[in-house]
Formats: C-alpha cells, sequence, structure tokens
C-alpha cells in the first residue's frame, strides 16, 4: 500500500514538472543557501585550523587588552623590555620569548618596491615562529642592542625586489632609512587567515621603535614553550608575573591576555557558532517560505484534482487513504526540494572552495538536518491541503466539473 | 433468472426514506418517505424527471449520502447512522459504480484504473493485475489494457469503468446515467454488456436512466415523481 502511495505521489510530481520545480524552488534555495555556506565555512575553519596548529601549540601569545567575542579590546598599556627580560628571567620552561611590535614600510631596491609588514623583534621570534634562515644570518646580539640598520627578509620581499639576484648584503631602503639585507627567510606560505607570511621584513626591535614608530612600546610578546613543560603552568605563571609587574589589584580583570593557539583557535570558532546561529535563522525564514509555496500549490492541486477525490472516494478509498497519499505527495515534493537544494548547495560550496583553495569539508549533520528540515515542512504544510482532500464529500467532488 | 422467492431478505431495502435539503424556506424535500425493496439478481431501472428524487434515491443506495429520516436496509442489516469509515468500507465491498461521465482517473492506463478498487482492498500487485486483466478480458478490452483514457473512445472508456465496477465482484452493480454521453449504437453495446452482466453473473443492477429504450433494457422498471414512487412494474426485457 504504500509503495502504491509514494509511486501515486510520483506520478502527480511527475505530471506537472515545471509547477513542481517552481514550488520546491523556495525549499531549494534555501536548503543550498545553507548548506554551500556551512560547507564554505567549515572548509575555511579546517584550514585555519590547520594553519594555526601548524605554527606549534607550545606557543603563547601575550597581548595588551582581552579578546574574544562581546569584548572589545580596551586600551591596555603596551609591554616594555624589563617585561621580557623579566618573563625570560622568572618563568621557568620557556625556550624563548620575543618581543613583537609591527609596522608597514615601503621597500626600495633598485627600481622595484613594495609596502610590506615590518615586523620588530629579536632572534627568539625565529624560535617562537617556527622560521629560519635561508640564507645569510640572524640578528648579532649587539645589533639588537644597538638598533642597527640590518634585515631579514621574507621570500615574496626577496621575489619582488631583488629577482634571481643574491639579497644577502645589499642595501635596500625601509621606510625613511638605508638597511643591510643580512638573511633571507625560509618560504613559509600563506598564514591562517589567508595572509602571506613571506611578505615581511623583521628588523631588530629597537630599530624599529628608534626608525619607524618612535615609541618604546611593545605591542605583544610570543613565548615559546619547551616541550617538556606545560603549556598551562606557563600561561599560570605568565599571568602572575604580569599581574604583579603591571600591579593590578586582586579581583580586577587582568588588562592582558595569554593565549596557546588552541584557545585563539576557540576564540574563532565561537564567532562560527554566532554566523551558524545566523545562518540558521536564514534558514527557518526561507524554510517556512517555501512550505508555504509547497501548501499554496497542494491547495490548487487537491481543488483541481476534486473529480479524482470524488472518484477515489466513492470507489472505496478511506479518509485516512486519501490524506496520506497527498501528505505523501506534499512530502514527496519537499524533499526532492530538499535533495536538489544539498546537491546544488554543494556543487557551489565545490566550486568556492576550489576557487578560494581552500578543503571542500562536508558536514554529514547539517546535510541530514537539512534534509530531515525539508521532510518536516512538508508534514507540516502538506498536512492542511491533504486533511481538505480526505474531507472532501463525494457527491459534490463527483459533480466538481 | 429465476423471480426471486417470497419472504426473501430483500438486498436493498427502504423504509419510508425521506431526505430533505436545507431548511426553513430553503427546504427541499428529495425524498419524501420511500419504501422501496430490491432483491438479488434484479436489473432495475429508476426513472423520472430531474428534480424528482432518483438521483438522491441512488446516492442513499449508494451510501453516498444518508437519509434525513426512515431507514435503509442492505441485506437485511439497517446501515442508517453508520459512520463514513463504514459507509466506506460497504462501498468498497458491496458495490460498483459507472458513471455517466465514466470518471476514469485521466494519464493512468486502462488496467490501472480497473485495479483502483483493488489497490485500497490492500490486493498484492501480482494479483490485483491479474484480476483487472480478466474484468477488462470480459469487457471486451483485454487488447487496450495500457491505453490511457483519452486514447479510448466514449464506449471503450465506459467500459473500462464498467471492468473497475465488476472487477471487485459487488453484490450491487451502480449505474447513473451510464450511456448518457454515448451514442446510439454505443449505448446499446454498453447496456447489453450490463444486461450479460446481470443475466450470467448474477450481478444485481440499479440503473438510473431517463431514456425509455435503456430503460427497457431493466426487468424492473421504478419511477420517481416529486420524490415519491409514481409506478413500479416488471416488464419483459429487450433481447439482448
Amino acid at each position: 500500500m504504500f509503495t502504491e502511495t509514494l509511486k501515486l505521489a510520483l506520478h502527480a510530481i511527475r505530471r506537472n514538472p515545471l509547477r513542481s520545480f517552481l514550488t520546491v524552488l523556495g525549499i531549494v534555495i534555501g536548503v543550498a543557501a545553507v548548506i554551500a555556506m556551512v560547507t564554505i565555512g567549515n572548509g575555511t575553519t579546517v584550514q585555519v585550523t590547520e594553519r594555526l596548529s601548524a605554527l606549534g601549540t607550545n606557543v603563547l601569545f601575550v597581548r595588551p587588552g582581552q579578546f574574544g567575542p562581546g569584548r572589545a579590546s580596551n586600551e591596555a598599556k603596551s609591554f616594555t623590555w624589563r617585561d621580557v627580560d623579566a618573563m625570560r628571567s622568572q618563568v621557568a620552561g620557556v625556550s624563548a620569548v620575543a618581543p613583537v611590535s609591527q609596522s608597514t614600510a615601503t621597500v626600495i631596491y633598485g627600481g622595484a618596491s613594495r609596502s610590506t609588514t615590518v615586523v620588530g623583534s629579536t632572534s627568539d621570534y625565529l624560535v617562537a615562529q617556527n622560521r629560519i634562515v635561508a640564507s645569510g644570518r640572524g640578528f648579532l646580539p649587539s645589533e639588537e642592542r644597538s638598533g642597527a640598520a640590518v634585515c631579514i627578509v621574507g621570500d615574496t620581499v626577496r621575489e619582488k625586489l631583488f629577482g634571481s639576484a643574491s639579497a644577502v648584503g645589499e642595501r635596500m631602503r625601509l621606510g625613511s632609512f638605508s638597511c643591510e639585507v643580512i638573511g633571507v627567510l625560509e618560504r613559509k606560505g600563506e598564514g591562517g587567515m589567508g595572509q602571506d607570511q613571506d611578505d615581511m621584513a623583521l628588523i631588530p626591535l629597537r630599530t624599529l621603535q628608534r626608525r619607524i614608530t618612535g615609541s618604546t612600546g611593545i605591542s605583544a610578546i610570543s613565548v615559546a614553550v619547551r616541550s617538556d613543560v606545560s603549556t598551562t603552568k606557563v600561561q599560570g605563571e605568565l599571568e602572575r608575573l604580569l599581574r604583579e609587574r603591571r600591579r593590578i589589584l586582586p579581583g580586577r580583570e587582568d588588562d592582558f591576555s595569554v593565549n596557546d593557539m588552541a584557545q585563539i583557535v576557540a576564540t574563532m570558532a565561537s564567532t562560527t557558532t554566532l554566523l551558524t546561529g545566523l545562518l540558521g535563522a536564514v534558514a527557518a525564514v526561507s524554510l517556512l517560505v517555501g512550505g508555504i509555496g509547497i501548501m499554496n500549490i497542494m491547495l490548487v492541486s487537491v481543488t483541481e484534482r476534486t473529480r479524482e477525490i470524488g472518484i477515489r472516494l466513492a470507489i472505496g478509498a478511506l479518509e485516512g487513504q486519501v490524506l496520506t497519499q497527498f501528505l505523501v505527495e506534499a512530502v514527496a515534493l519537499s524533499i526532492f526540494g530538499g535533495v536538489v537544494g544539498i546537491l546544488l548547495g554543494l556543487a557551489l560550496a565545490w566550486g568556492a572552495v576550489t576557487a578560494m583553495s581552500v578543503p571542500f569539508v562536508v558536514s554529514v549533520p547539517i546535510v541530514a538536518l537539512a534534509f530531515g528540515f525539508s521532510a518536516l515542512v512538508g508534514v507540516v504544510f502538506g498536512y492542511f491541503p491533504a486533511r481538505s482532500a480526505a474531507r472532501l464529500d463525494p457527491i459534490e467532488a463527483l459533480r466538481h466539473e | 433468472m429465476a423471480e426471486p422467492a417470497e419472504g426473501d431478505t430483500p438486498l436493498i431495502e427502504f423504509r419510508a426514506v425521506a431526505k430533505v435539503y436545507g431548511s426553513g424556506e430553503a427546504e427541499v424535500r428529495a425524498l419524501a418517505g420511500v419504501d422501496l425493496a430490491i432483491h438479488r439478481h434484479e436489473f432495475v431501472a429508476i426513472m423520472g424527471p430531474s428534480g424528482s428524487g432518483k438521483s438522491t434515491a441512488m446516492n442513499i443506495i449508494g451510501c453516498l449520502d444518508t437519509p434525513t429520516s426512515g431507514d435503509y436496509l442492505f441485506d437485511g442489516i439497517p446501515i442508517t447512522g453508520l459512520d463514513r469509515r463504514q459507509y466506506t468500507l460497504l462501498r468498497r465491498h458491496m458495490l460498483g459504480f459507472v458513471f455517466q461521465g465514466f470518471n476514469l482517473l485521466p494519464r493512468t492506463s486502462a488496467v490501472e484504473n480497473v485495479e483502483l478498487p483493488l489497490v485500497y482492498r490492500g490486493m498484492p500487485q501480482r494479483e490485483r493485475r491479474q484480476r483487472a486483466l480478466a474484468a477488462l478480458a470480459q469487457v471486451g478490452l483485454e487488447r487496450r489494457a495500457d491505453h490511457q483514457p483519452s486514447q479510448l473512445s466514449g464506449g471503450q472508456q465506459q467500459r473500462v469503468a464498467i471492468a473497475r465496477a465488476i472487477v471487485t465482484e459487488p453484490a450491487v452493480l451502480l449505474a447513473d446515467e451510464p450511456t448518457g454521453n454515448l451514442d446510439t449504437r454505443t449505448s446499446r453495446e454498453i447496456m447489453d454488456l450490463v444486461g450479460a452482466l446481470n443475466r450470467d453473473r448474477g450481478i444485481t443492477v440499479v440503473m438510473v436512466t431517463h431514456e425509455p429504450d435503456i430503460a427497457a433494457y431493466a426487468k424492473r422498471v421504478v419511477r420517481f415523481v416529486d420524490g415519491r414512487i409514481e409506478s413500479d412494474e416488471r416488464q419483459e426485457q429487450v433481447a439482448a
């Protein structure tokens, strides 16, 4: 009996393919939008997570202010060289403490110029950020102390400015001063946010402070933890040390944050959750609209097929059998819309992630949920038309032209 | 067929059946207390002008409508006051319908149309198909089984409708103006078929018509006027 009903429903849908398609268009678009967005979002999240994890889980990032959703980074004072020294001498288990400040400057060599990120730090930066000097050398302690005009360039800068010629030993212009290229960093590729990690020039922090920013503040500190020491423990010690050094009274919130990669990833994930919630709301609206479309066309269909319903009732179809027939038809329509929507959404997402070179990650629960919801829409919005069909008076229905 | 014996329980029996539509000023008495008994194997033609109540009587016999007062007994059992579901089951198991407008499902093959009542009985596909093809053979349309109604002539469509009505082996075949949409020659063919079903298979036939030469195929003619039975006569059938 059920296969009969299903056959009947499919028959009715095939009878008017264009109308059936237009009927389910609302559901198709709604489901496709959700599936595409979620799939693209998942791919991006996976990529970001992979790249951030690649940076190493044993690195802690110390920044002034508090970050995270619902928390604006407030005006908090930056760190000092004394903070850096204190971390190095008072916290056990750290292998590198790299103060980091950043700016942007134009680098010029010969006829080529480029606007690039200028990172001011120490040779500890190479340890904490897991960077290797491919050719040339790193900073000497004397260069770091004196703020010498030396720089280590990323591979992108080398390529754009020097081409195939050797960069090491050349002098290039960096912002307002001239500096000697002492090394080239090994290529690292795109970063967690899609930025080019090789489009940079590394100079001693004191050089950056004196020649570019003009301030003595340090905007962030990267702390590498020895692999045999617990990151959590070091994190706690860093927090205690900074509270003491920044004179934060007990009971007051930190005006700085110490995070490892896992926590930064978690912060990003919570942003994604918010986005998913919004998507859910959009999906709910579009499914509602799609459902009304189905209800509308099912009511039209019941009116058109009044005579058919009359015949069925006269020759012995029970109310329940007619109800089931129309309900199955509505559900078959909405599931059809859901499936087309899922396929369309996946296709769109595949196109997008391929263009963005992001991994294609299909979320099975979301696909299942979309499928389930489209079926539910069929049941909810198909019930009323189906019931009105089942309750027709056979005499009236047979007289209907 | 022998005439029904005296004292037999009638298959269909009306006891003072009245049907009133509307109320107050708009009240219409379609049937004004009708007594009628139809026995097994009878072939009854119900005649009368429009508005005489013959269609209402037919709808009540067909369990599509209920009397306002009075009793309808089917095979001796009062069925007045049954619910919609029970009426449906009565129709499904006891009655076969043939309509003036054929009322076949469009875009559905002849054999599938004939199968339809069996689908609602929950009969398995294979058995259903066999019985539907057998019924189509009885009306002489075994070669048209895969044709859709639009590919069949009016007479052929009505034959399919008759096959659909008899495929369930009903006790009663109810025919409402079965030749109303057909030309004279086709009408004769259809009536010959109905007559043969009554004579050879003993199916009780109740037929509404307003054409005397169609009514002539019946063994008994009941005339309705103004919601009452005006005359009820047995007659010689025309030779089939």
